[in-house]
């Protein structure tokens, strides 16, 4: 039965889905936004942070050093898959560059299928937030309220970098109109490179925060990147603020609807999308004409 | 004679397939191919055909077609395990018809949008006809344990019985459906589908502004290839006894689509090559060198690579080897052989355009009604986008059989008026009449197909396929309407096609280039055939926007000799900045400024009044 404590608990459990898919999507989507690039490897970021701050976690027995290993392993990765492969597809055909990354994301899995096996890795959460926490109505893991908090920094961070800062104004500029950036004499590709690198570190972040809550195993990326472009069909395609908009939704949707049947949960929210796309194609906050 | 050489050389791949089929169970075995690693790629090969024409010829690259080949599969199986129905053709039929539905269900929203929506938006789709069948319906579907004792078909030959199952019978029964599903995606190439598929990969834009409806075609292709993706999931389900969950997992699809490329894409064979690559490789590396695991990522490794470098893959990697070794070869051969051909079928042509008195192309043959006004007429047409008015309370009409020419300074709002006129973009007030009609509001594809279109200011056009190819789609959108579900028919025998496309070829004089793909084309010849493209449409009224942009003297002198020629008999607009063509080839001027009719009239008064010069060279006006 549907009762209040369950309620609000799902809801909770929502909003922590909803904002490590906010930060996985706005990774995707400022790529996409920018790039133009569809990166279907980035459920393979997610992983890749995950077994990334996993390995670093055992080695140091830190929570931090493993968020950091995570996030940076990643970043590294975009970058030099972005220099060795992706610089060559942004004047191929959208498909070549959807099947380029597609197979670069199956590679990663394999790679790390090949080091750490197929069985799933896990890691506990940090000491201090370890536990429960009691909300006085109900009582709660406390590390799940840890990640809404380190989640939403990140997003922040991500918001501060795109909105406050000359990279970030070149990036929206880019968003709006590439060619234009490129012809005001700015280095386009090298702003491609570092966004590539960011949004891919977004996902990798987002994966290695998720470790202590599930366990990872190399085929994690799949449905994370099914749930990204859900997200991102939502909110918009190429809208930073549509991503973190897509994401709660679809939290929520996911977390409330297994409340009532837990089969229902992915239903729902593709019934979600397909509402979207039908009363306005280019997503809540996406504008016309872009994608 | 020749007709029957051409007709054998038509059928030789089918002829290659069925002696391939044949002798494979013997050869194949020897490099370690069992036949039930066989079995398995016929299957898959089957799947990958109607995947080929989807993404290869229409170019609709979708992440989802493991959602057709569940939906095939699991209906067949439920219907022949669970409802005991005797014939396990009725079950494989019956699940392909289920697949085709659920591809036009699926399709109606996944085309909605192109592109990376498309691919997102089928995969989405295709994960929860996953979580559909695992829990919801898994009543019906066994959930994750999948539908087990699905049986063999058997053969009733009336003097004895052939019961197909496992080993070779089973190949037998597989390879027969594999050839029969090769025959018909063959004939679907070949048919005015087909043709059309592969004009909307290429620009779908122009596909649509020659009069065809590439939603329609879109859907069509979707529905053909979730029909075969049904087939096989049902062929998947008595081949192993067994109908298993996963055939809808995400995998499957990404399988598919990576066989396909590994293969190569545009040659319907290609899943085929592709799945016995991936099968080999993966018995060879899993068990044979005892790699293990990486298997798949050898696979992935190799798909990248293709994608990179070889975008055609194995059978296109081929076919490129061979035609390069043929042409050195042919090259050393007959250099002086060759010139000589060219030239004099050259000078045949040039000699036939000048003599044939006929040059004024065909026009729609459709009922005319009575209407005798003017042929377009347009009222109040204004358009504004945002804060800018382009086109401002534009009253405009064109008599039958008129020339009329348009000009005006940059920006003065040309380009949008003609957008208006063929229906690209919708005015934001006025109405438009065609032959008495009032087409405001419909779209680009209706108002070609009542005789109304337009040659591109920038060229649109098929630009992979040859000059003939090119006119063939547009004369195609004449001879058969905006959509026909005629794919099993050979475009080839469409009545009068063939003289439609020649004739403009001649006309655009470009019937010697005709087999030259359209990238090889010098400027000024894909201009005419931008040209050609609005031509065999055989439109009543034909609107040119600036024909003449970007050519060389000589060129403007033979494209303005051209536009004279198919003038006759037509009603045509032409937007230029070449004053002097213009005025030597109008019957009467419209200028434009700043998105209002400044003066109409003849050419010469044109030449001498007063304001156009103003609004030219501004302030001549004492």
């Amino acid at each position: 039965m549907v009762s209040w404590p369950n309620f609000l608990s799902q809801a909770l459990n929502g909003l922590v889905i909803g904002a490590l898919l906010a930060l996985i999507s706005s990774g995707l989507t400022i790529i996409y936004g920018t790039l133009g690039v569809l990166n279907l490897a980035h459920g393979a970021m997610f992983m890749v942070g995950g077994y990334a701050g996993v390995f670093a976690y055992q080695y140091t027995g830190s929570f931090a050093a493993a968020l950091a290993a995570g996030a940076l392993c990643v970043l590294v990765l975009g970058i030099v898959m972005e220099r060795l492969v992706i610089q060559h597809f942004y004047s191929r055909p959208d498909e070549d560059q959807i099947l380029v990354t597609f197979g670069l994301g199956i590679v990663f899995v394999e790679v790390i299928r090949l080091i750490f096996g197929s069985l799933s890795q896990s890691m506990p959460p940090p000491s201090w937030a370890a536990g429960i926490t009691s909300l006085g109505f109900m009582i709660y893991p406390t590390y799940r309220l840890a990640v809404v908090g380190i989640i939403g920094v990140a997003l922040l961070l991500l918001y501060g970098l795109l909105y406050r800062t000359r990279l970030g104004m070149i990036v929206r500029a880019g968003i709006e109109d590439s060619v234009m950036v490129d012809s005001l004499g700015i280095n386009v590709m090298r702003v491609f490179m570092i966004v590539f690198g960011i949004g891919a570190m977004a996902a990798g972040f987002a994966g290695i925060v998720n470790v202590p809550i599930a366990p990872i195993t190399p085929d994690i990326g799949e449905s994370i990147l099914v749930e990204a472009f859900v997200v991102v069909v939502i909110g918009g395609v190429g809208s930073f603020p549509g991503a973190i908009l897509g994401g709660l939704i679809a939290g929520e949707i996911l977390s409330l609807t297994s409340m009532i049947d837990p089969s229902y949960s992915q239903v729902m929210l593709f019934a979600v999308m397909t509402l979207v796309l039908m009363l306005r194609p280019q997503g809540l906050l996406g504008t016309r004409g872009r994608a | 004679m020749i007709i029957s050489r051409k007709k054998v050389r038509s059928l030789l791949p089918e002829t290659a397939t069925v002696l391939g089929l044949l002798a494979a169970p013997f050869i194949l075995p020897h490099i370690g191919f069992v036949l039930d690693t066989m079995n398995r790629v016929l299957v898959l090969g089957l799947f990958g055909i109607g995947f080929d024409l989807l993404f290869g010829y229409a170019g609709l690259l979708s992440f989802g077609q493991s959602a057709f080949f569940g939906t095939g599969g699991f209906t067949a199986a439920y219907l022949l395990t669970q409802m005991g129905l005797p014939s396990v053709f009725l079950g494989l039929v019956t699940g392909m018809v289920a697949a085709a539905i659920a591809g036009y269900l699926v399709g109606l929203i996944a085309l909605r949008r192109t592109g990376i929506y498309f691919a997102m938006i089928t995969v989405a789709i295709a994960e929860v006809f996953f979580f559909m069948e695992n829990s919801p319906l898994s009543k019906f579907t066994g959930g994750e344990n999948g539908l087990p004792g699905v049986p063999s078909p058997v053969l009733n030959l009336g003097f004895t019985m052939i019961h197909a199952t496992g080993g070779l019978p089973m190949y037998g029964f597989l390879a027969v459906i594999y050839f029969a599903g090769i025959v018909i995606a063959r004939r679907i190439v070949v048919s005015p589908v087909g043709r059309i598929l592969v004009a909307i990969r290429e620009n779908p834009l122009r596909a649509a502004a020659v009069g065809h409806n590439i939603h329609a075609y879109k859907l069509l292709v979707f529905v053909i290839a979730a029909a075969y993706a049904g087939l096989a999931g049902g062929l998947l389900g008595i081949l192993q006894g067994y109908m298993p969950p996963d055939a809808f997992a995400f995998d499957t699809s990404g399988q598919l689509i990576m066989q396909t490329v590994i293969g190569g894409l545009q040659t319907l064979f290609g899943p085929l090559v592709g799945a016995a690559v991936w099968l080999y490789l993966r018995d060879t590396l899993q068990s044979g060198l005892g790699l293990g695991a990486a298997w798949k990522l050898v696979l992935g490794i190799v798909f990248v690579l293709l994608v990179c470098f070889l975008k055609r893959g194995i059978i296109g990697g081929f076919a490129d080897l061979f035609a390069f070794l043929s042409s050195s070869l042919e090259k050393n051969l007959a250099p002086a052989a060759a010139c000589e051909a060219g030239s004099s079928s050259g000078f045949l042509a040039s000699a036939k355009a000048e003599t044939d008195p006929l040059t004024a192309a065909p026009m729609r043959s459709r009922v005319v009604n009575d209407y005798t006004g003017p042929i377009l007429q347009a009222k109040n047409l204004s358009k504004r986008y945002g804060g800018l008015l382009a086109n401002d309370g534009i009253d405009f009409a064109v008599n039958t059989g008129e020339l009329r020419g348009i000009i005006g300074p940059n920006g003065a709002g040309k380009s949008t008026f003609f957008k208006m006129l063929t229906c690209e973009v919708h005015p934001s007030s006025g109405s438009i009449m065609f032959e008495g009609r009032d087409i405001t509001g419909f779209e680009v594809t209706q108002v070609c197909q009542l005789g109304l279109t337009k040659s591109y200011q920038v060229n649109q056009l098929f630009t992979r396929l040859t000059a003939r190819q090119n006119i063939m789609i547009s004369a195609l959108a004449e001879k058969r309407g905006s959509f026909r579900l005629d794919f099993l028919r050979d475009a080839a025998r469409i009545p009068g096609l063939e003289e439609q496309v020649q004739h403009t070829l001649d006309l655009i004089e470009l019937t010697k280039r005709a087999d030259v793909a359209v990238s090889d084309l010098a400027y000024g010849e894909k201009r005419r055939l931008e040209i050609g493209l609005a031509l065999a449409t055989s439109p009543s009224l034909l609107l040119l926007d600036e024909p003449l942009a970007g050519m060389s003297p000589r060129e403007r002198a033979e494209t303005v000799k051209l536009l004279k020629s198919i003038s006759r008999g037509r009603t045509m607009i032409i937007i230029d900045h070449d004053m002097d063509a213009l005025f030597e080839l109008a019957d009467s001027v419209t200028v434009l400024q700043e998105g209002r009719i400044l003066v109409e009239g003849t050419p010469a008064e044109i030449k001498c009044n007063a304001l156009v010069r103003e609004a030219y060279l501004g302030g001549v006006l004492e």
